[in-house]
Formats: C-alpha cells, structure tokens, sequence
C-alpha cells in the first residue's frame, strides 16, 4: 500500500480499496464483461423446451425425493412437468432457479414454491402456509384457497390465488404482485415494503400494519387499518394498472376497480433522518 | 410446536380410532413427546367410562417420578373402596398398564363435582376423563405407539380429537399430555396449540372460584375456562367465543362434547388449521397432510379465519 499520508485523497480512497465516486464502471467491466460467457450462468438453471411434456407420480416420494426429480427432468430439457399426487407434501417445488411449466394436479402444503426464480406455476389445489415465500420472478397461480403468510417477502414475481388466503399474506414483501380473489385475513400487508397486494373480496383486521411502502387494493370490506396504513386516491393510471393485471391473472375481469380502496403507507412510523452515524454523534 | 386433528362424521359412526391416529401420525414431526387422544365411541349411554391412572410415566423435564407397582396397586385398591363407598358399582375393569385404568362405572349422578374431587383427593390419582362416551387416552410417544399400547384403532365412534405434543412450558408426561377433561363435565375434552400469556392470572381466579387444575401446562387453562362459563349457564359455542377476549395469547384450540365438536382460532389468527367440510364429515388438523390421511382424494380445504369459533354437531 502506498504511503496514505503522501498521496492524494482520491488515490488514498483507491489504495484502500474503496469506492470513489467516480463511476467508472469498473465493477460491471470486471465482474459482467459480456466476453466472459461464463459470467452469466446461473447455477441450477437449465436449457429446457416448453413443448417437452412430462408426469411425475409423486404419491410415494418424500418433498426432497420430488424436488430432486422435478431437477433431473429440467436438466434433461423437459419445459412442461405435471406433477401427480401432490397430496398436500410440504416445500414441494422450491428452489427452481429456471423457466418451467410447472403444473400441480392437486394440493400442497407449507412452503410450495418457495425461493424460486422464473417457473410460471399453476396449482389446481389449494396450497399451506407460506407459499411461494421469497419468490424473485415468475408466476405462481393457485386456483382453490391459500393458508397463511401468502407470499412471504417475495421479491417479484405475480402471485395469484383464486380463493381466500389466511392471516399475513404478503408480510415483509419487497416486491412483485400478489392478486388474491376472494377474502384475506388479518394483517395482510403487514411490514410490506414495496409491491402490490390486490384483493377483490373482504380482508380481515390491521391492514398494511406498519407497512414501509408498496400499495394495497382492496375490492370489499376492510376489517380495519394497521398502524399506519392510509388511504390513497385512486388514479385512472391506477385503475388502468389493475383492469391489466386482473385481465393477464385471469381473475375478476369484469370486476369494477373504480370502487376499489387504495391504502398506502402513512410513513409516521418512518424514523430514518438522512445523517450518516458519524454525523448524527457529531450532531448529538 | 404441537399439532392437533379432529373429525366429526355427521349422521354415522366410523373408526375414529384408527382415523384419528393416521391424523397424528401425519403431524408426528410436529412433536412426539407425547400424544392424546379424546374418542368419542358407541356406546349404550348407561354407565359412565372413567379413565384414570394411578401413577406416572415420567419423560425429560417432568416433575413427577416414577413410582414402584406395588404403589400404583395400593392406589387402585383405595380407588377401588371410595367408588365403593360413593355407592358407584364396577361393571367393568380394564388396567392396560400399570399406571393406566378404565373402569365401566353404574353411577347414577348428574353432578360429577364431589365424584371426581374425592378420587382426585387420593394422592397420585387423576381422572383423565369421566362421561358416557368420552375416553380420553394419553401417554408418551408417537400417535402410533400410543395407539398400539392402547389398542384404539379398533375404536367405533362418531367423532374425536387428538394432540400431538412438543413439551415447552412443562415437562414430558402424562398430566401435561393433551387432551384435557372439562372436568368436572361429562363428556367434555380438548386439545390446543399455541401458548396462553395469561395462564397464572386466569389459573389463579379460576382456582379461587372452585375450578382444580391437575398440571402446569397452560393448555389445561382452556378446558378449565370453558368448564366454568358452561358452569354458569353458557353454551359450549358461547363460552369459546369468550374465550378469545378471556385467553391472551397465540392458540388453535379444538372442544368436544357428546355430540359437539367445536373450534377457535385467536385473533391473531397465528397458529395454524386447515378444514375440510362436508355434509357428512367434518375433518381439521395442523396440517392439510392430517386431513390426507383419512381423504387421500382431492378436497377443498380452507384456512379458518381469526377470532373464527364454529361447532359442528353430529
């Protein structure tokens, strides 16, 4: 390291190996240079046809035994699997880093599809506790009901459940839709930082309680708000925003958004200032 | 963690014996410590069932211990001579273990109080349970151990509940095991998930009006509870749903009567339940894999709501 009291302060940040602000883009060139193919593989992803039709009978495998399956399919190009028999099997489907069709004929239990990134998944079943949690991108449709914690923290993505959904759907979400049907329950929206909840039916008590920021939509009866959860107008660019999304999950086309409720957060609860903690000491 | 399954079969009888330890030994990995069942089987109505141990099977944490035979005998014979003395006629006697009876008791009374508080006055005696139809089975281990040390799949009934426990807030044995009598109701049991905050302020009101509670586990408190508010005149469905302002705390809870079976589910709605309906049986558990247990066909199932209270009768 060159000596620090001699050389400039930009130098000095650099023979730290800190940041300037200089944005040079020096990190992109080093870690995404599009020479080096290698740099955009995705570990557990595969090349896979969506014409390549398969069945997996998974009446007498445990979740792991299934999900190391549903894995060897992918990675022999299958697109499209059907899975069979899924019989309410907790954390069935998760991890699926990959562009899949991946359809269940039957019902899951706690943690289906949860951390995936990209399958576009139908269940024709009703699905447990925390579905799709920490989904990143995708879609992930539900066509009977849905237990608890609905959507935990996902990142992206579209998650739609045709039924009603239990208590804290969508809780700690960053991003991505989550379209509910019929009526959710208490505390749905509960720390959500960004994203959208869409519900067409009631919901339950403490709406968006303590929600960061994102938006909710709420078609019928509101059990009532959270800690500051308020309500918002609701603007055509909103309305048109939802007829789209509810035409695309084929839910509620004919549904009248123009009643819908919009609640956003107050941000009362919000205590960050925008001093850094060696200027807030100094400050204090 | 605990999980609890229940069934009610509207209209019919059926193997709730055997149902309900498919429904356990679903949610066996919800905790094996110790598990319970609350069957409800045919019966003739005329004497009452009592069932009731006369020692303990201790488990880790337990602040019971384990006791000689010969004790567990010499506690029989005075069981033997109070029911004597209380004019109550042993029809029947089975002692599947040790530690564990059931006798067949002609015992004409509507009022169970004094009954059960001068066998529970024998030291180390406590009546799992007392009615005309409820048998209330529990001990350590697994849904199935329990069911083939107590021979219950051949039970014929109309509707049951069961726990599968994980011990937190009290020790592995039996008296902590779920599920608890309504004591001093006939035919009166439950089972809860969840953990109840204010159990000490509720026990100790509870205590000073009368009511006896035989563990330390805060589940008994609900049983206690409910017993008392139908000791004033409440319904079962009522006093449930003064439960939810009464009982602080995270539960699922499931109560059965003779011919009830009854669910709540705080309003916080943090414990889990899964239901299924139907005009001829009604089965709910922890988990939707319990309800596949007795249902392996595709079923549409749903997630009660919070502050939810719903009871079924056969």
């Amino acid at each position: 390291m060159a000596n620090l009291k001699t050389v400039s302060k930009k130098s000095k940040a650099q023979s730290m190996g800190m940041h300037t602000e200089v944005l040079t883009g020096r990190t992109q060139q080093k870690f995404f240079n599009p020479d080096e193919a290698e740099n955009f593989y995705y570990f557990g992803t595969y090349d896979v046809d969506f014409n390549k039709r398969t069945e997996l009978d998974v009446k007498n495998m445990t979740a792991p035994e299934a999900n190391k399956e549903i894995d060897n399919l992918m990675s022999q190009g299958y697109g499209t699997i059907v899975i069979k028999n899924p019989q309410g099997k907790h954390s069935l489907g998760v991890g699926i880093l990959n562009k899949l069709n991946l359809i269940f004929e039957g019902s899951l239990g706690y943690f289906g599809m949860g951390s995936c990134d990209g399958p576009i998944v139908r269940i024709n079943g009703r699905v447990g506790w925390s579905c799709a949690e920490n989904l990143m991108a995708g879609k992930v449709v539900i066509e009977k009901n849905a237990g608890s914690c609905f959507g935990a923290a996902i990142r992206g993505g579209d998650l739609i459940c045709k039924g009603s959904v239990g208590a804290r759907t969508g809780i700690d979400m960053k991003g991505g839709t989550i379209i509910i049907g019929g009526d959710a329950g208490a505390f749905t929206g509960f720390m959500m930082q960004r994203g959208r909840i869409i519900i067409l039916g009631d919901v339950g008590i403490n709406l968006g309680d303590s929600m960061y920021d994102g938006t909710i939509f709420v078609g019928g009866e509101i059990g009532s708000y959270g800690s500051d959860a308020v309500d918002s107008e609701l603007t055509s660019s909103d309305q048109d925003w939802l007829k789209r999304k509810l035409k695309v999950a084929e839910i509620g086309e004919n549904f009248d958004v123009s009643k819908m409720k919009k609640i956003v957060a107050g941000k009362k609860l919000w205590n960050y200032d925008n001093l850094e903690p060696t200027e807030k000491k100094g400050a204090i | 963690m605990c999980g609890i399954a229940g069934l009610i079969h509207r209209g019919k009888s059926s193997n709730v014996g055997s149902e309900l330890q498919g429904m356990l030994q679903a949610l066996k990995h919800r905790g094996e410590d110790s598990t319970g069942y609350a069957l409800y089987g045919d019966t003739d109505g005329k004497n009452f069932i009592m069932r009731f141990k006369v020692g303990e099977n201790v488990g880790e944490g337990s602040s019971s211990v384990m006791e000689d035979v010969s004790v567990y005998d010499e506690r029989k014979k005075i069981v033997d001579q109070t029911l004597s003395e209380m004019g109550a006629k042993v029809v029947k006697e089975e002692r599947t273990l040790p530690y564990s009876l059931r006798y067949e008791i002609d015992y004409d009374t509507k009022d169970l109080l004094d009954f059960s508080q001068r066998i529970e006055s024998i030291p180390g005696v406590e009546i799992l349970s007392m009615g005309k139809s409820l048998e209330v089975i529990k001990d350590l281990g697994n849904a199935k151990m329990v069911c083939d040390r107590y021979s219950l799949d051949k039970v014929v009934g109309t509707h049951a509940i069961g726990h599968a426990r994980m011990a937190t807030e009290s020790g592995v044995d039996i008296k902590s095991a779920h599920p608890f009598w309504g004591y001093p109701f006939s035919d009166v049991s439950v089972v809860h998930n969840g953990q109840l905050t204010n159990y000490w302020n509720n026990r100790r009101v509870l205590e000073n009006k009368g009511m006896r509670f035989m563990s330390e586990c805060d589940s008994e408190l609900i049983a206690v509870y409910i017993a008392e508010k139908m000791r004033h005149g409440a319904t079962l469905e009522e006093g449930m749903k003064e439960s939810l302002i009464g009982l602080d705390g995270v539960f699922t809870y499931f109560v059965a009567t003779k011919d009830s079976l009854g669910m709540a589910k705080d309003t916080m709605a943090a414990k889990p339940l899964v239901l299924y309906e139907s005009d001829d049986l009604v089965a709910m558990g922890s988990e939707e894999i319990a309800i596949r247990s007795v249902l392996p066909q595709e079923i549409d199932t749903y997630d009660p709501f919070d502050g939810e209270v719903k009871v079924w009768q056969i």
